[in-house]
């Protein structure tokens, strides 16, 4: 066939169409190689990609372990705190639902344009909290009604509550949202919400406490909502801790000191354990807990009894009359005087170029030591002060557990001052004078004690001479020193002294005679103490020195007591001390034996 | 007059075209489309509901559409080609004056049932009209240059609308498209050089005229990380997306940058990457070979049949065919800018569905008269 126009027209169209085919196959090729490079060569960095988007992690917070005293009372719990939330995304019209929630809760106008406001601003599948801290009624009304509620959600959170109030405030402490500088390595911490312990046991074992976080891998969208659960470390909750207080104890010696400014510290002598641990005024540590305000917070700092202040470990005070055990036993031990030996008091007592005086004006004539110690001699102690030496109180008063912290798990515990030569050479640049230590021998000058302090003594003095530590927590970690070392002293000086502190209560010539117990077979013994504030000056001396009611509160000497019982066979010892209380037998041996009496009922039941 | 007695003997009877009518070409079709349901039916979290019901729908409407236009005389549709060509060139003039606005661009005619996209339309009716041309052509005419004003007006017309409106996506198609069939019909290749010469401050003229967001699309391909959240965002999560599918995919409703929504136009231009997610490279691999499948057969077509007509038809619907494909494609793998181009009969949307089923109907006509010869002077002329 010849060529025709038409066959050249084909020709050319075939093969200018196999050409445009070949071009084809070519780009075709190109989409083949890439397939391959995205799907095959890179699969495992985009899946990696592609998970770094959908997966996220979400930390799940431990629930905190809960404090609880010796009969398992809540002190600290976790609260389950009713809310009604608002999900904008589930309802057509917020402000419609809220109108028909008003008729169960009531929601004000104003609540209604934050909700709205907030409702406007976050994205839709958020929970928009409309009410908190519901009574379970009311949430139980809103959950029944749920199903005319479009877009509400009734949700529980949990929130740290101390039931006791202001009982443990300073025991226990409280909790508070993180600061900046707290925020370290554990993420927690981070959370939206999260609490961390702030004072008291709270904060000293927050670590205990705080548990481990669990975390959970969700799947989110790109909007960040979650779809779906992948997986799930549950978190791990904190210890329950175990006090030894004991709540009725605690609770009836703080309402006995409500309203003073006063410390009591009770203690199971021979195990050392704190049954109660009372400073007042305290706080509620609830408050601190949501948040307190500026103004709350001035109020409670600003207080001249110092409500912030736990006095029975924080407090430094001048033991007083109750520190002469301390000095008796030294000087028996050292055996620079003899029991019976009769010192003469007339109330003046001179020491190098100065006179010192005995609390009692009209002095107590010829007494013996025990009658110095029912009687409070000051100047019967001046005087075997004087011939036993500081060194030698000081280390007796070291024995005791004075001059020393103990670290129980109670922040901020101070150690107090139990002087010596060397310390006031070390801290003063000062030789020791003579005066120094018989101001010591009467538990003024230069010693400083907490109540903890005198309830240990106490309770070394009394159980038979072992040194037991104070304990507030059981723990099952280390089963305690069940023997505690025993201070090496003899038992006929420490019955001597403990006749001294029997007469001080239950001997007419006992300075707290009018305090003793009448109930049938209670009985106990103690010391009482007033400790100097201010020094009474020599003019004030010369004219007439003011009686405690007529100084200024302020100015007033500070009551203490420290105390046993039963006189057989002790088992409690006792501290008290009140801030300006004036003398420490009218003042903190009432207290004292209240507290007693009270456990002694408490026993027999 | 032989030859066209001769075609008139030859012609067919329905029942006789009917069973012409390439099975294996319809199968593919509708396997194609199958696929696209089975991905609308994922991207809207395992529901018919609101696309892959629809779509459905369309296709099924589509396919009558197609079957018909196989089985009517191709000297029909050669004899329709220019009015079918001025009639969409008037809609997209319509369009131009009183279309819809979606997505910052002026493309739609509301028909009611459907919004109707005359550009879509124009597609198919260039390449006709340009067959026309073509076939009515002498071999040597086809090298005058007086013989080319009437194609680069038949071309830049309904260019010169698509991208007043704007849409370079198109745009460029049908340039391509159309300058497929200029080649194919005998135009010299030194005038392809000189207007390829020609376009390039044509195309510095465009860059000044294109829209910012055109501009930045352009820009953001070069460097996807320059805007990672922004314009980037898309090449970035629909890259991630294909290659986090691996070789074997995620499986069906599994992809989790689909389901997830890090995929933008996840139901329309972007559904390759839900593919390619969900059922990696051997589902991507199948998708192109069910496309080449459909190609070849209709290049196959265009070397096959004795009118030239039928030939630049068949070429022409081959070329536009591939170029969605591959220009879609290439945009979701991340090879070229993101530009509004559907995948073929798997994109959500009814224009471009009813425009490539046309086409392939134009395949089939143009098969099934494979020996019809039709004179130069006109299909009934």
């Amino acid at each position: 066939m010849a060529t025709s126009p038409d066959d050249q027209k084909y020709k050319l169209f075939t093969r200018r169409a196999g050409l445009i085919s070949g071009g084809m196959l070519i780009l075709t090729s190109g989409l083949i190689g890439r397939m391959y490079f995205l799907q095959v060569v890179g699969q495992d960095q985009y899946k990696l990609l592609a998970d770094k988007n959908r997966i996220s992690l979400r930390l799940l917070a431990p629930e905190r372990g809960k404090i609880l005293d010796r009969n398992g009372h809540g002190l600290a719990i976790n609260r389950t705190d009713y809310r009604v939330n608002i999900i904008p995304e589930q309802t057509d019209n917020v402000e419609e639902t809220l109108e028909a929630l008003n008729k169960i809760l009531p929601v004000s106008e104003r609540q209604k344009r934050r909700i709205l406001r907030a409702a406007g601003r976050q994205r839709a599948f958020l929970p928009v909290i409309v009410a908190e801290n519901l009574d379970w009624e009311t949430f139980s009304r809103v959950n029944i009604n749920i199903p005319d509620l479009p877009g509400i959600q009734p949700d529980m959170g949990i929130t740290r509550y101390y039931p006791e109030k202001d009982l443990l405030a300073h025991i226990v402490g409280y909790v508070s949202s993180v600061n900046e500088r707290e925020i370290g390595e554990d993420p927690l911490l981070e959370l939206p919400g999260f609490k961390i312990g702030k004072n008291g046991m709270e904060r000293i074992l927050d670590q205990r406490l705080r548990g481990k976080a669990g975390n959970s891998r969700v799947e989110v969208n790109v909007m960040g909502r979650v779809i779906r659960e992948l997986s799930r470390n549950d978190s791990v909750s904190g210890d329950t801790l175990n006090l030894t207080i004991d709540r009725g104890i605690q609770k009836f010696t703080a309402d006995r000191v409500r309203d003073e400014s006063a410390a009591v510290v009770v203690m199971d002598v021979h195990s050392g354990e704190i049954l109660a641990l009372t400073s007042t005024p305290a706080f509620d540590p609830n408050d601190f807990n949501l948040g307190i305000s500026q103004k709350k917070y001035d109020v409670l700092l600003n207080d001249a009894r110092k409500p912030l202040i736990n006095k029975t470990v924080q407090g430094e005070y001048p033991p007083g009359s109750t520190f002469k055990m301390i000095v008796a036993l030294a000087a028996l031990e050292a055996g620079v005087i003899d029991s019976q030996e009769k010192i003469f008091c007339n109330s003046k007592y001179e020491i190098g170029n100065t006179t010192k005086y005995c609390w009692k004006r009209q002095g107590h004539g010829h007494v013996s030591m025990v009658e110095a110690i029912a009687g409070s001699c000051d100047v019967y102690f001046y005087e075997v002060a004087g011939r036993v030496g500081i060194d030698k109180i000081h280390e007796m008063a070291e024995r005791f557990g004075l001059g020393k912290k103990f670290d129980i798990d109670i922040p901020g515990e101070k150690k107090g001052l139990n002087p010596s030569k060397g310390w006031k050479m070390a801290t003063r640049g000062v030789r020791w004078q003579g005066g120094d230590t018989a101001n010591v021998g009467i538990g003024q000058g230069d010693v400083l004690v907490t109540p903890l302090q005198l309830c240990v003594m106490t309770a070394r003095l009394v159980n038979g001479g072992k040194a037991v530590t104070p304990k507030i927590l059981f723990d099952d970690v280390d089963v305690a020193d069940i023997s505690p070392e025993v201070i090496p002293y003899s038992r006929r000086n420490m019955e001597i002294i403990l006749k001294g502190m029997d007469a001080v209560i239950n001997d007419p010539i006992g300075v707290a005679f009018a305090q003793r117990m009448r109930k049938k077979g209670m009985s106990f013994g103690g010391k009482t103490g007033s400790a100097q504030v201010r020094r009474i000056t020599q003019s004030e001396r010369d004219d007439r020195v003011r009686k405690n009611e007529e100084k200024p509160w302020i100015e007033r000497d500070h009551a203490l007591f420290v105390g046993y019982g039963p006189l057989e066979n002790p088992r409690y010892a006792v501290s008290v001390i009140v801030e300006h209380g004036g003398g420490g037998a009218k003042k903190a041996a009432p207290i004292a034996k209240d507290v007693l009496e009270f456990m002694f009922a408490k026993d027999e039941v | 007059m032989a030859m066209r007695l001769q075609g008139r003997r030859r012609s067919k009877s329905l029942f006789q075209k009917l069973s012409e009518l390439n099975l294996l070409i319809i199968a593919v079709v509708v396997m194609i489309a199958i696929i696209g349901f089975a991905l609308l039916y994922s991207v809207a979290g395992g529901a018919v509901d609101p696309w892959a019901k629809k779509q459905v729908i369309r296709f099924v409407i589509g396919m009558v559409g197609m079957v018909v236009i196989a089985l009517i005389d191709i000297r029909v549709w050669m004899f329709l080609a220019y009015p079918f060509y001025f009639i969409s060139l008037m809609l997209l003039v319509v369009v131009s004056v009183m279309g819809q606005t979606g997505m910052g661009a002026t493309r739609w005619i509301n028909l009611g049932f459907m919004n109707l996209q005359p550009s879509e339309l124009m597609k198919i009716a260039l390449v006709m009209a340009l067959a026309r041309y073509y076939h009515c052509l002498a071999k040597e005419e086809t090298g005058q240059y007086t013989r080319l004003i009437m194609p680069v007006f038949l071309i830049g017309a309904p260019v010169a609308l698509v991208l007043m409106q704007p849409d370079l996506g198109t745009a460029l198609l049908i340039i391509i498209g159309g300058i497929s069939i200029l080649y194919c019909g005998g135009v010299r290749l030194w005038i392809f050089v000189v207007g390829f010469i020609a376009m390039i401050p044509a195309a510095f003229s465009a860059w000044n005229y294109m829209k910012p967001y055109q501009q930045n699309r352009v820009l953001t391909f070069l460097n996807p990380e320059r805007d990672p959240l922004g314009a980037g965002y898309h090449s970035i999560q629909a890259k991630i997306a294909v290659g986090s599918g691996g070789i074997y995919g995620k499986g069906f409703i599994q992809g989790s940058q689909s389901q997830l929504n890090f995929l933008p136009e996840k139901h329309t231009d972007f559904i390759f990457t839900v593919l390619a997610e969900e059922f990696g490279l051997m589902g991507g691999l199948g998708l192109l070979g069910l496309y080449i499948i459909l190609m070849a057969y209709a290049l196959i077509v265009s070397m096959s049949v004795r009118s030239q007509f039928g030939r630049l038809l068949s070429l022409g619907i081959a070329v536009t065919f591939f170029l969605y494909m591959f220009i879609n494609m290439a945009m979701n793998l991340g090879m070229v800018p993101v530009v509004g181009v559907p995948l073929p009969l798997v994109s959500y949307g009814g224009s471009a569905m009813l425009t490539l089923l046309v086409g392939i109907g134009f395949v089939l006509c143009v098969a099934i008269h494979r020996d019809t010869t039709i004179s130069r002077g006109g299909a009934f002329a």
